[in-house]
């Protein structure tokens, strides 16, 4: 987005280790984590993933040192957080955890104005950044301010903890399961505001899951961790997806992880083909030459301005005459580039012509996908049953 | 009823204004006074067994007794009622702030932490205006408590409207003993009344559930 805000910092885990039990630094006790090296670029979400226990919650809290690392470093932007003032550290870095922990006492302005009030903003400026916040979450001021938590339901109290770790304009964000507590519709809704937040603010987000469903989906990277807090991969998601590093991975990745590979791949992603076209009003013959001439059995008729129309078998051309709309005897779904490619399996395998009509935001023809060129992106991205690694789906992760 | 009033009037109405002041102070007192040792077992967890164990013993001491041990040290005083008087306070008011601070959520505590609340801002700011509904309610069983034990403090020279029924026992006035009972169950009602609509005032968060 061109007002992208310049603050985001780099976060870099340097062999950090974190154990409970002084005579026992190995991994194994839960939340426990073991000589953890990550380094999170500025500005992208980096999703710590694993199986409960496995640290990652510890991870997160170490950075803004809710708990203390036993050794190693931990540095933002190159500094080391050990280094600065607790209550300055923790001022500069987002936080919004499942529970959202909004303070029932205070209304939803205040909540969102608590770091600004910390710092000592004058209280018009608290107002007015609360105010702007609370629009950017899609929670409407005049309507939300005076309100206290408990008259909200989870997924408004989800965006009011958002808004308010936002309030000081951290250049970074930890989240802790953030949409954890709501209902699948609401959960989906929420992750998808976040990321159209993010396309405009590009903060450094740390982001703690359990699914990976989530992290997939939320992550330009995922760190896959497990017990002690090992990472265990370490990758965009589409080379996760495609190339598990281990069993421990594949087998947490599940077994659909085609499935969520195409869920993860855009139509943009994939070059599409042409199609045989013709617009209405144009000679019915020589379509009908150009159409029995390639083993696509289909015209695709077009409008004066390129919008499909829908299909015409090549038997049902007429021999003379005008091309009509009248003439279209069957339509497939209309996909944009921004359609998963599992949806469009989805709706292809529905249909009757097994061709989507790919179109632009104005509805005119950019090209067909079929189920055969979805096959084909599959295995070509895939990694073989040697491990050779292979090209991530190129830019995969809208 | 009216020639009661006429006679005893203004004898009820100065034991009233006393008694008032000997609960006000004792209240008053006993509430500072367990905030103090509230904070010291917040910034020490180990305190909060024996400042407990203590306010549990003073707690026990028949109110007799203790008025009885003090005169000779603080004489027939106001001093040595007050010293009852808020003794007996301070285990209601010190369990019931800890047990409001206790009350509030862990998610609400690390939330506060994560953005970086100093330990007070934390305390003052998030923890004790949570724990009001359990601070008032201890204060309200402290005032009403208190309202009873005002009269005791009549052994010892003080006693508000207990002198007045103590008066009315030596002169055979029924009357009057009923009168101040009567007076005092009023201001016990009366004070507790007060203490539950301040709560409200101060708690708006709690009256007002998902719309």
């Amino acid at each position: 987005m061109t007002h992208a805000t310049a603050r985001a910092a780099t976060v870099e885990f340097e062999h950090v280790t974190k154990s409970y039990d002084a005579r026992a630094a190995k991994a194994g006790t839960p939340g426990a984590v073991n000589d953890l090296s990550l380094a999170v670029p500025a500005g992208r979400i980096c999703v710590l993933v694993g199986p409960s226990g496995c640290g990652k919650t510890t991870s997160l809290k170490m950075v803004n040192r809710l708990i203390e690392p036993t050794s190693g470093r931990i540095l933002l932007d190159g500094v080391d957080a050990a280094t600065r003032d607790l209550t300055e550290l923790r001022r500069g870095i987002g936080y919004v955890i499942q529970q959202t922990g909004l303070f029932p006492h205070q209304t939803i302005e205040d909540n969102v104005a608590t770091v600004p009030r910390l710092l000592g903003w004058p209280k018009a400026r608290q107002r007015a950044r609360a105010e702007e916040l609370l629009a950017v979450v899609g929670l409407e001021p005049a309507q939300y301010a005076r309100r206290y938590p408990a008259q909200l339901s989870g997924g408004e109290r989800q965006r009011v903890g958002v808004a308010r770790a936002l309030a000081a304009d951290p250049p970074v964000m930890l989240m802790d399961e953030p949409f954890g507590a709501v209902d699948p519709i609401v959960r989906e809704r929420l992750q998808n505001e976040f990321l159209r937040i993010q396309e405009q603010l590009a903060k450094t987000i740390l982001f703690v899951t359990h699914d990976i469903d989530e992290a997939i989906k939320m992550g330009d990277l995922v760190a896959v961790m497990q017990d002690g807090g090992r990472v265990a991969q370490y990758g965009p998601p589409a080379e996760i997806l495609a190339a598990p590093a281990s069993d421990f991975v594949a087998r947490f990745v599940g077994a659909d992880r085609g499935l969520k590979r195409l869920s993860l791949t855009r139509v943009a992603d994939i070059a599409l083909s042409p199609a045989i076209t013709a617009r209405v009003g144009t000679d019915a013959a020589d379509a009908r030459r150009r159409t029995l001439a390639d083993p696509f059995p289909y015209l695709l008729l077009l409008d004066a301005g390129d919008r499909p129309l829908g299909w015409i078998d090549q038997d049902r051309i007429p021999d003379e005459g005008l091309l009509d709309a009248r003439h279209v005897d069957s339509r497939s779904p209309l996909l944009d580039r921004r359609t998963t490619l599992k949806d469009a399996l989805s709706m292809l395998l529905d249909d009757l012509v097994q061709a989507g009509v790919v179109v632009d935001r104005h509805g005119a023809l950019l090209g067909l996908l079929t189920i055969e060129q979805v096959m084909a992106f599959m295995r070509d991205t895939a990694v073989d049953s040697a491990g050779r690694d292979v090209e991530p789906g190129a830019g995969a992760h809208g | 009823m009216a020639e009661l009033l006429r006679r005893n009037g203004g004898m009820l109405a100065d034991g009233l204004v006393d008694h008032l002041v000997l609960t006000g102070i004792a209240v008053g007192v006993g509430f500072a006074l367990s905030l103090v040792l509230v904070l010291l077992i917040v910034r020490s967890r180990r305190l909060a067994g024996p400042i407990i164990a203590v306010a549990g013993t003073l707690y026990t001491i028949p109110s007799l007794a203790l008025f009885a041990f003090l005169v000779p040290v603080t004489g027939l005083s106001l001093v040595s009622a007050e010293i009852g008087l808020v003794s007996y306070t301070l285990l209601i008011l010190v369990r019931n702030i800890l047990a409001g601070l206790d009350g509030v959520s862990p998610d609400v505590v690390e939330a506060a932490d994560g953005m970086g609340h100093t330990r007070l801002q934390r305390l003052v700011g998030v923890e004790l205006p949570l724990a009001l509904p359990l601070i008032v309610a201890g204060l309200r069983i402290a005032t009403v408590t208190t309202i009873g034990l005002v009269m005791v403090t009549a052994v010892i020279g003080q006693g508000g409207l207990g002198q007045v029924m103590l008066r009315g026992f030596s002169l055979r006035n029924w009357d009057l003993v009923y009168a101040s009972l009567v007076v005092m169950v009023g201001l016990a009602i009366a004070a507790d009344l007060l203490l539950v609509l301040a709560g409200r005032l101060l708690t708006p968060w709690t009256r007002r559930r998902a719309a």
